[in-house]
């Protein structure tokens, strides 16, 4: 399969790779593992003039805990990297689980989290899962730096408030005491196959008495969404399998997914019930975050 | 990265690439693939072309030990790098114990596959070496056999995990 003529840029560290972005403009591209940038122009859906890669950059790959910041994430950890990380085993395992059932073990060794997050795929795994749990991402360019919530980072398909020159340089979780987190990913296959339609789930759980929620939608809307209606009627309540089963309707009457090839839009808000409800379940139950 | 221009004006990369323990410096083009230097310039033909777009697996290789499509991964950006293919499995014409156990499960049907799996395989088994049927199904999830021979598949990798030997 062709893949068309480009120049090819090797940036040696941030700064760099953000001058390039900024002089050679919106033909340039950049790509760290490349996965889906590649694919799209085989496929001849992107056209570019030049790829800049970022693989070469050191120290973007760590993956740590800070005592004051939470759990920091190198944007440039691939799949596997995040699935197996000892860090992210210990405080957030709902994280490497959805690392796991990620595309297959070809591409998670190349993929890397800020390229799924930057791509800005409506059907991204680590989105809803990231969203719900809180997470800030860093934003850097040649000059400085800024930082937002995840869930302010999307507009729509492919689409992100990312300026030219700036760079996803870090992911982090703050702590904030979740009791249990879960990710569901509903696809036709259980590897290589996009999610139809993704569920995340954040809860501060006491006794059975909900604290906190945090929900998070993948590939029902055009940007990975909340669904606040149904938080605000877990929070402060008892859990019970009545109150669980309302969480999963509320959840698909709030959403708006789209028909396609992977599902039609009432299957998919069905399946938002089911699995809103399961996830929620799992999260409550579960023995970590 | 060396880059020079050619006179038509294209941008060719001076690359050194550690195949199978040996070192070869190429010159290629950005939109030059790992799996066409690895098959047009190196004549490995091994490692086989399926669809190109990191589903099939059937261009497995071993990169810094690790499996990845080779039809996803540009030459430059293998550049100074180890990678293993299929043709370095053998020792002294010895075939690898994986490449005798597909023999032997009767694991090759068309062959096309075979490649890629037994690459898969191969990264499994020397991070894991006593996998379960689970992490073996799990290892070849990239990898798609359209004879559909799985069972011979998993099954010659399983005979392969260091609780079996001795048990022939």
């Amino acid at each position: 399969m062709y893949l068309p003529d480009f120049d090819y840029h090797a940036a040696a560290s941030v700064e760099e790779a953000s001058n390039l972005l900024g002089s050679l403009g919106t033909e340039a591209k950049l790509i760290a593992g490349g996965t889906d940038v590649m694919r799209m122009m085989k496929e001849g859906t992107l056209a570019l003039k030049s790829l800049i890669s970022i693989t070469r950059v050191k120290d973007l790959k760590s993956i740590t805990h800070d005592q004051e910041k939470g759990v920091v994430i190198g944007a440039l950890a691939t799949h596997n990297e995040v699935m197996l990380s000892p860090v992210l085993q210990e405080k957030y395992m709902s994280v490497c689980e959805t690392a796991h059932h990620m595309a297959n073990n070809q591409i998670r060794n190349i993929g890397t989290i800020g390229g799924n997050i930057a791509n800005a795929v409506p059907s991204a795994d680590f989105l809803p899962i990231l969203i719900a749990l809180g997470a800030e991402i860093t934003l850097q360019t040649s000059s400085g730096s800024r930082s937002m919530p995840l869930e302010d980072f999307f507009v729509g398909p492919r689409q992100s408030v990312i300026k030219q020159d700036e760079i996803l340089t870090e992911i982090i979780i703050p702590e904030k005491g979740f009791s249990g987190s879960n990710y569901h990913k509903f696809g036709l296959r259980r590897s290589g196959a996009l999610a139809v339609v993704g569920v995340a789930v954040a809860v501060t759980m006491e006794d059975n008495l909900c604290k906190d929620v945090r929900i998070a939608l993948g590939a029902v809307a055009p940007t990975p969404v909340r669904v606040p209606e149904v938080e605000e009627l877990l929070r402060g309540r008892e859990i019970s399998a009545a109150l669980l089963e309302e969480a999963g309707q509320v959840a698909a009457a709030n959403c708006r997914p789209i028909d396609d090839i992977r599902g039609s839009k009432e299957y998919r808000q069905d399946m938002v019930r089911v699995f809103t409800r399961r996830t929620l379940r799992k999260a409550i139950d579960a023995g970590h975050v | 990265m060396q880059a020079v221009q050619d006179k038509e004006g294209i941008k060719r990369y001076l690359i050194t690439l550690h195949v199978n323990g040996d070192s070869y410096t190429r010159v290629v083009k950005a939109n030059t693939l790992l799996v066409n230097v690895l098959r047009d310039d190196l004549d490995l033909t091994g490692t086989k072309k399926g669809c190109e777009l990191g589903d099939c697996g059937s261009c497995t290789v071993l990169l810094e030990g690790k499996p990845v499509n080779s039809c996803m991964v540009l030459a430059v950006e293998a550049d100074g790098r180890e990678i293993l293919t299929i043709e370095g499995l053998a020792q002294n014409e010895k075939l690898d114990q994986i490449q005798e156990a597909f023999v032997d499960n009767a694991a090759v049907q068309c062959g096309y596959c075979s490649s890629g799996m037994i690459m898969s395989a191969k990264a499994l088994l020397t991070s894991n070496p006593d996998p379960t049927e689970q992490e073996v199904r799990e290892a070849i999830a990239g990898n798609l056999c359209r004879c559909t021979g799985y069972v011979n598949i998993v099954k010659a990798i399983l005979s392969c995990r260091k609780s079996e030997e001795g048990s022939e």
